[in-house]
């Protein structure tokens, strides 16, 4: 479209979350998965595909939360069975802190 | 958790440092009440993120003039509503200095205009706490028997308070701690992933049409979002803010991924006019609570209220989704009805009941009423899809001379219906449904 306009160069999630300013909590995860619960209830795959952070990975049939690069939405929470994800605020100060937002 | 005893440290306790909790903060001070202000983040607005329009009419009476003020980025005069297809588009294209004059909607970046809102509330008295993350509140037995809010549990610390303001936003898990609301299905609920980019003043103002601090939003529907949901473009100063909103319930049913869609959409050619060259500042995402009138619970216990999103306060309307101005609505009808209650000496779930009146009586709730059927026509499919491609293949019909003869519009658009899964029938039909809805 527009003559051949090319399109925009791509951005990998890693290069977004690159580019985001975190205060990391070294000493807790604010999110903890139960993973035989994911695994039954299907949480595991759903959360996997919502999270814009790519937070939920698979890897050997278990759930790998990395909670650092999480941007703090809730959206896994809401698509999450009862029980099987739990996930809070992290501690005051720390977590992704906008400079634009 | 349950508490015995022990007098108030403040009047007010309010949750949440965005347009809500700032707004209520702000009033309540003014008011002559003691107000303290606990944020989360380091920084008011630094948790904080929109798609970045606010509808500013609300604010203005609180702070008149405000945008010539606050850190807002650009004034919107330029509406573009787009049905985008793999290869083609068709938009909608309003500008009006009517929309400047009186102010209606700007843009914002959450981490520069939150802080002046709140800097608003501290200079009316109130303290505000930042860097705090409020666990869950505290509750005893009212006179009633039932629970009634004393104050919140911070760490190790319990300040206490006669009435706390929940506008701890859409998760907000002080509402959910004592029950004023439940878990929202999925087809109530959107993802909303976004990203600033960088790109000079000038070259924004040659790309989108503008001259000084106007500024553009574009909707766009379609192929961009793979038909899940809706995208956004809007300009700020020098930065365009972009991204996609997602229902739920449509995403999970399509079996692709949130990042998917929204490297989809960055990457869509119909965007790469707007968007080559430039430099990614900052990714975010937000959940949208979207059920209008519906999601809209208990609003008020004793001791507590709860208000902005934290209480279901969000409208889209299919091209835009309101949130900031309903905030700010009901921060304004909350601290009237607090600071009422608080004066009476009655902060029961019957003192604060006020605030739902206030609340009923001002365009939130009325706006909210409007739209109420407006998440139940978005549920009907053809909008985001076929009509994108029904449109662009009218046009095509009507621009594209390829050497076989002109036929008369009606005919046109005949075999446009035709080749389409769109029947006029359908057309008519949602037509009508989304006059009565929108």
């Amino acid at each position: 479209m527009g003559g051949g306009a090319g399109t925009v160069r791509t951005t990998t999630l890693s290069e977004r979350l690159g580019a985001n300013r975190f205060e990391i909590d070294e000493e807790e995860s604010h999110i903890v998965v139960d993973q035989e619960l994911c695994r039954t209830t299907g949480t595991g795959k759903a959360i996997i595909a919502v999270c814009p952070a790519g937070v939920y990975t698979e890897r050997d049939n278990e759930i790998v939360v990395d909670y650092a690069a999480c941007l703090e939405c809730g959206t896994c929470l809401v698509v999450a069975a009862p029980g099987a994800l739990t996930w809070r605020y992290p501690r005051g100060g720390f977590g992704v802190n906008f400079r634009e937002g | 958790m349950t508490t015995q005893g022990g007098e108030p440290d403040f009047d007010v306790i309010v949750v949440g440092a965005g347009p809500a909790g700032s707004v209520t903060a702000y009033r309540l001070a003014q008011q002559g009440l003691s107000v303290v202000l606990i944020e989360r983040g380091d920084a008011p607005g630094a948790m904080n993120l929109s798609g970045g329009i606010l509808y500013g009419r609300v604010l203005d009476t609180v702070f008149p003039g405000f945008a010539d003020e606050a850190p807002v980025e650009r004034q919107i005069t330029r509406h573009v509503t787009t049905f985008l297809t793999p290869d083609s588009a068709v938009s909608l294209d309003y500008r009006s200095d009517r929309l400047s004059e009186p102010l209606d909607a700007v843009t914002v970046l959450r981490a520069k205009f939150d802080p002046w809102l709140a800097g608003k509330a501290e200079g009316a008295g109130v303290f505000l706490m930042p860097g705090v993350r409020v666990d869950s509140v505290l509750t005893e037995t009212g006179p009633d028997g039932r629970p009634t809010v004393v104050g919140v549990q911070a760490g190790d610390d319990q300040p206490r308070a006669r009435v706390v303001v929940a506008a701890d936003g859409v998760n907000s898990f002080l509402a959910r701690g004592v029950g004023l609301r439940g878990k929202d299905p999925t087809n109530h609920l959107a993802v909303g992933v976004k990203a600033v980019v960088k790109l000079p003043r000038s070259v924004i103002e040659d790309r989108f049409g503008l001259t000084g601090n106007q500024g553009a939003a574009h909707a766009i529907v379609g192929d961009c979002t793979l038909g899940i949901g809706g995208g956004f473009l809007y300009t700020n100063t020098d930065s365009l803010s972009l991204g996609v909103v997602l229902r739920l319930d449509d995403l999970v049913r399509s079996g692709r991924m949130a990042v998917e869609v929204f490297e989809h959409f960055l990457e869509h050619p119909g965007l790469a006019p707007y968007l080559h060259d430039v430099k990614i500042r900052e990714y975010g995402s937000h959940l949208v609570a979207e059920g209008g009138y519906d999601m809209v619970g208990a609003l008020a216990m004793n001791g507590m209220v709860l208000v902005g999103e934290a209480a279901g306060l969000t409208i889209n309307s299919g091209l835009t989704v309101r949130r900031m101005d309903l905030a700010i609505g009901s921060a304004i009808a909350a601290a009237d009805a607090v600071a009422k209650a608080i004066g009476t000496g009655d902060v029961t779930e019957a003192g604060l009941a006020g605030y739902r009146r206030r609340l009923e009586e001002s365009f939130v709730m009325q706006d909210m009423r409007t739209y109420a059927r407006a998440p139940k026509f978005l549920e009907r499919s053809g909008m985001y899809r076929a009509y994108g491609e029904l449109a662009t293949d009218l046009f095509h019909d009507m621009f594209a001379l390829d050497g076989i003869p002109r036929k008369h519009l009606l005919a046109v658009a005949r075999g446009a219906f035709k080749r389409s899964p769109v029947s006029v029938r359908q057309l008519m039909s949602d037509g009508w449904a989304g006059v009565r809805a929108l």
